[in-house]
């Protein structure tokens, strides 16, 4: 029998993680368990904790003055002792900088140096950002795709369904959607070229996600962008990602040259794996960003 | 100027920093709420990165963006911050997203964002006193 995602996780939940039943019911054995004794907010609070809680935040915010003006007085007095802000011949522009700007679009074909660190010298680096993003998404679909907050939930909905009706946001987003998906795009293809890549142009194309679905509904979205195709895309996203990076395991970060050349720096299709890189960083950066804001709405993508 | 203002002038963008940092810091010491905790600790975040992109700017030089094909390291700044501010600001929206859906379990179990209420109801369900 195949049950759908947000299911399994339900009763994955309610069998073993069981936050929102009491903590005094049985933990395993009966098949469902009562429904969540809601805390009773009129009841006084033991006397004890009230006591403990009134000593607490009678000393607390003395404590915390303190320990943050000495802990800010430190951080001034270091902070004099710094290189002075601006200087050619910091401690930190070393010879890996120099480096960097130096070889970096000879070695790399990336006009953008920050590109070519991170998408190519480091790109075990940003590989790792990459996981760390798609793993808090799935994280925050773990902790909120099962809560039962449908009493909170009527509000935040009232509010959207009278957006979705609202002139002035539906016919902003039809002018602007077009506009903010084409520069997101622009700003991830142009990530070698210049300021730009993967990170900014997710964050864009997920932001003019985001108000489309506002405006529209996220129903109307899901047409083309349902849990199936973003898990699809997604995972398709980080796989190629962590396979083209997987070599330097073996070549200890040195190479790719052979394979992949560097190309004619300034064309859009050079700079060896950066561009496909920062397609890939782009999708899973804008899937995580309307995933994220999606979760939050409405416990699910 | 004298030696002390010229020392102040040098270190201008750092004392911003540590000021912005300090908002961050005692706002996320001195607020019950979880939601202004949580914006705290993004101020924290922000400062960091104040910090971090300063040390990478050199007067008078260009974005390590090559320009004309000419790449002589004395005409751009340092590439490096920049990617390492990066890292940090993916980490810091990561970490706000968990934190933000912790905040939403609890107030759906609690019906509240005080910490010390949160923390009474859930000595008094647990049998504690």
């Amino acid at each position: 029998m195949k049950k759908s995602i947000r299911e399994w996780f339900a009763a994955w939940d309610a069998d073993r993680f069981d936050l929102t039943a009491s903590a005094a019911g049985p933990m395993h054995g009966s098949a469902k368990s009562e429904p969540p004794s809601e805390p009773k907010l009129d009841e006084p609070i033991d006397r004890v904790a009230a006591g403990e809680i009134k000593a607490f935040q009678m000393i607390y915010p003395i404590l915390a003055v303190v320990l943050g003006t000495v802990m800010i007085a430190f951080l001034l007095l270091t902070v004099f002792d710094l290189p002075p802000f601006g200087a050619a011949d910091n401690p930190t522009s070393n010879e890996v900088a120099l480096r960097y700007v130096r070889d970096g679009m000879a070695e790399t074909g990336a006009v953008n140096l920050v590109a070519g660190v991170i998408l190519d010298y480091r790109a075990f680096d940003t590989l790792g950002e990459s996981h760390v993003l798609f793993t808090a998404l799935t994280a925050v679909l773990i902790l909120l795709v099962t809560v039962d907050n449908r009493y909170d939930r009527i509000t935040i909905d009232e509010g959207f369904e009278r957006m979705q009706h609202d002139r002035i946001v539906t016919t902003t987003a039809n002018i602007l959607m077009p506009i903010i998906v084409l520069f997101g795009v622009y700003v991830i293809l142009n990530g070698h070229l210049g300021p730009g890549g993967g990170f900014s142009g997710g964050a864009i194309i997920g932001a003019g996600l985001i108000l489309y679905g506002i405006a529209f509904g996220f129903e109307r979205l899901e047409r083309y962008l349902n849990f199936r195709t973003f898990r699809i895309v997604c995972a398709c996203a980080l796989c190629f990602y962590s396979l083209s990076k997987c070599y330097s395991f073996f070549c200890g970060a040195n190479g790719l040259h052979t394979i992949f050349s560097p190309g004619t720096p300034g064309r859009i299709l050079s700079a060896g794996l950066i561009l496909p890189l920062n397609l890939a960083v782009g999708i899973v950066v804008a899937c995580t960003m309307y995933g994220l804001f999606s979760v939050f709405k409405r416990g699910k993508i | 100027m004298g030696g002390f203002w010229n020392l102040l002038w040098n270190a201008r963008v750092s004392i911003a920093a540590v000021i912005l940092f300090a908002v961050g810091f005692v706002t996320l010491l001195l607020h019950r709420n979880l939601l202004k905790k949580i914006i705290g600790l993004n101020i924290m975040d922000t400062a960091a990165y104040l910090l971090l992109t300063s040390l990478g700017y050199i007067e008078g030089r260009l974005a390590p963006i090559v320009q004309n094909g000419n790449t002589d390291p004395s005409l751009y700044g340092n590439p490096l911050p920049a990617g390492l501010v990066l890292t940090g600001i993916v980490v810091s929206v990561s970490v706000t997203a968990v934190m933000l859906a912790l905040t939403v379990r609890l107030y759906v179990r609690y019906h509240s964002l005080n910490l010390d209420e949160i923390y009474a109801m859930a000595q008094k369900e647990h049998g504690v006193n």
